[in-house]
């Protein structure tokens, strides 16, 4: 009996992590199989990843959300409306006042242009991102601030050592005496990035971090912070390289130059391919059932899922630590002052 | 007559099937080097084994990053309708 009882737990962990990632499996496929027709595999998962004006979570009457469409055109001025009345009852897009969807984007029957402000799901999923950063952040720093001599408890106690390895292991030993200027970037950015990635693993959640526009500001932010940091060792470094040979500083100028946008760039790409594809895997394991048509796959590809979604949780750490690194090394090789030789 | 072969949706797509085995043959190598060393090493010293499996993980989250960039390409390639 206490042989059992002592696999009862871990048991129990399997079974609930097992039903977490069987939720997402139900929700599109119906739609596609009850017709008869083939599941279009690359359809469903493209939806499931991209950014779109509705946010669907299951099928059904209530399933949808309809986000507001907000659209700025210089001719219409500032039009807002529900994105139910972009389609009609058999999800087609019809149009309305003149503006019609067209796959991602929304475009104005006159041919005038029209800038998209809308609130999509990846930016609903940003503010929800944002409010609980802001509740979790709010909540331990005003622990702090009431009681600074108690002892943390609760929250506090798990958000302090992770504070602290941001501060100890990726801050200070990267950017040097001058850490904390640059503190509450690097601990936003690493909880910004954290809290994305594992609310994009949820069923149902929008894909936000793995939005290649979202990655995009994220390195900008970087980009701008290191540019605007650098002192005059830095620029120095970049268009007169000492201690180097005239014809070859001419040939390192441009290639220094070029390496001031890489380095943000491969921040952005490695972010968005990191999580995107983490996304992407997991949805064709989960659609390899609808494909086979057969429960054996469906047994075998939610274990595989299982797995996966674990190395997935591991890798939304991993990417924002990398993240949250480098800019740190970035920030500390602008700011840096050494001796010359 | 290679044209029709270029033109023809079904080779790009046996082309991303290709891609994506290289890919993670790639990644195969890339994390099995990182880890065969960082087990040596760990088995020359044994006290630094956690310092050398963080920095383990970390470069290999690095190099998996390479592999995956390989697969959303290719998973382009293959939801394409010609």
């Amino acid at each position: 009996m206490s042989a059992f009882s002592h696999y009862l737990k871990p048991l129990f962990t399997v079974a609930l992590a097992f039903l977490l990632v069987s939720v997402p499996a139900f929700a599109q496929e119906h739609e596609a199989s009850s017709h008869g027709e083939e599941l279009n595999v690359g359809d469903v998962i493209m939806n499931h990843v991209k950014d779109d004006h509705v946010w669907h979570f299951w099928d059904g009457h209530y399933g949808t959300l309809y986000l507001p469409v907000i659209v700025y055109s210089s001719e219409r001025g500032l039009e807002i409306f529900s994105s139910r009345n972009l389609f009609d009852d058999h999800h087609n897009y019809v149009p309305y006042k003149g503006y019609r969807k067209e796959g991602s984007r929304i475009v104005h029957e006159s041919g005038a242009s029209v800038v998209d402000l809308s609130i999509t799901k990846n930016v609903a999923m940003l503010f929800l991102n944002a409010a609980l950063m802001l509740f979790v952040f709010l909540t331990v720093a005003g622990r702090y601030k009431k009681n600074p001599a108690k002892a943390p408890s609760g929250l506090q106690s798990f958000m302090e050592p992770v504070i602290l390895f941001v501060r100890d292991e990726i801050v200070k030993p990267n950017i040097g005496p001058k850490y904390e200027k640059y503190l509450p970037y690097m601990l936003t950015l690493f909880f910004f990035i954290l809290f994305g990635n594992l609310l994009g693993l949820l069923p149902g959640a929008a894909n936000l971090t793995g939005n290649i526009a979202v990655t995009l500001t994220l390195a900008f932010f970087t980009f701008l912070i290191t540019n605007f940091s650098g002192n005059r060792n830095y620029w120095s470094h970049i268009f007169w390289t000492p201690g180097v040979p005239l014809p070859l500083r001419i040939i390192i100028l441009p290639v220094e130059l070029i390496g001031v946008f890489t380095k943000p760039f491969a921040l952005l790409i490695r972010l968005f391919a990191a999580i995107t594809a983490g996304h992407i895997v997991i949805l064709s394991l989960l659609c390899l059932a609808f494909v086979f048509r057969a429960y054996w796959v469906g047994g075998v590809a939610s274990a595989f899922v299982v797995l996966i979604s674990l190395i997935e949780i591991l890798v939304a750490g991993i990417q924002a630590y990398v993240f949250t690194l480098f800019s740190s090394l970035y920030i500390g090789m602008a700011i840096e002052e050494h001796d010359h030789h | 007559m290679l044209f029709a072969l270029l033109v023809d949706i079904s080779y790009a797509i046996m082309g991303a099937g290709i891609g994506a085995g290289l890919a993670a043959i790639g990644a195969g190598i890339g994390i099995g080097r990182i880890g065969g060393s960082a087990m040596e090493a760990m088995a020359r010293q044994p006290e630094s084994a956690n310092k050398l499996q963080g920095s383990m993980l970390i470069i290999a989250a690095l190099v998996e990053v390479i592999a995956l960039f390989a697969i959303v390409i290719c998973f382009l390639i293959s939801i394409r309708e010609a």
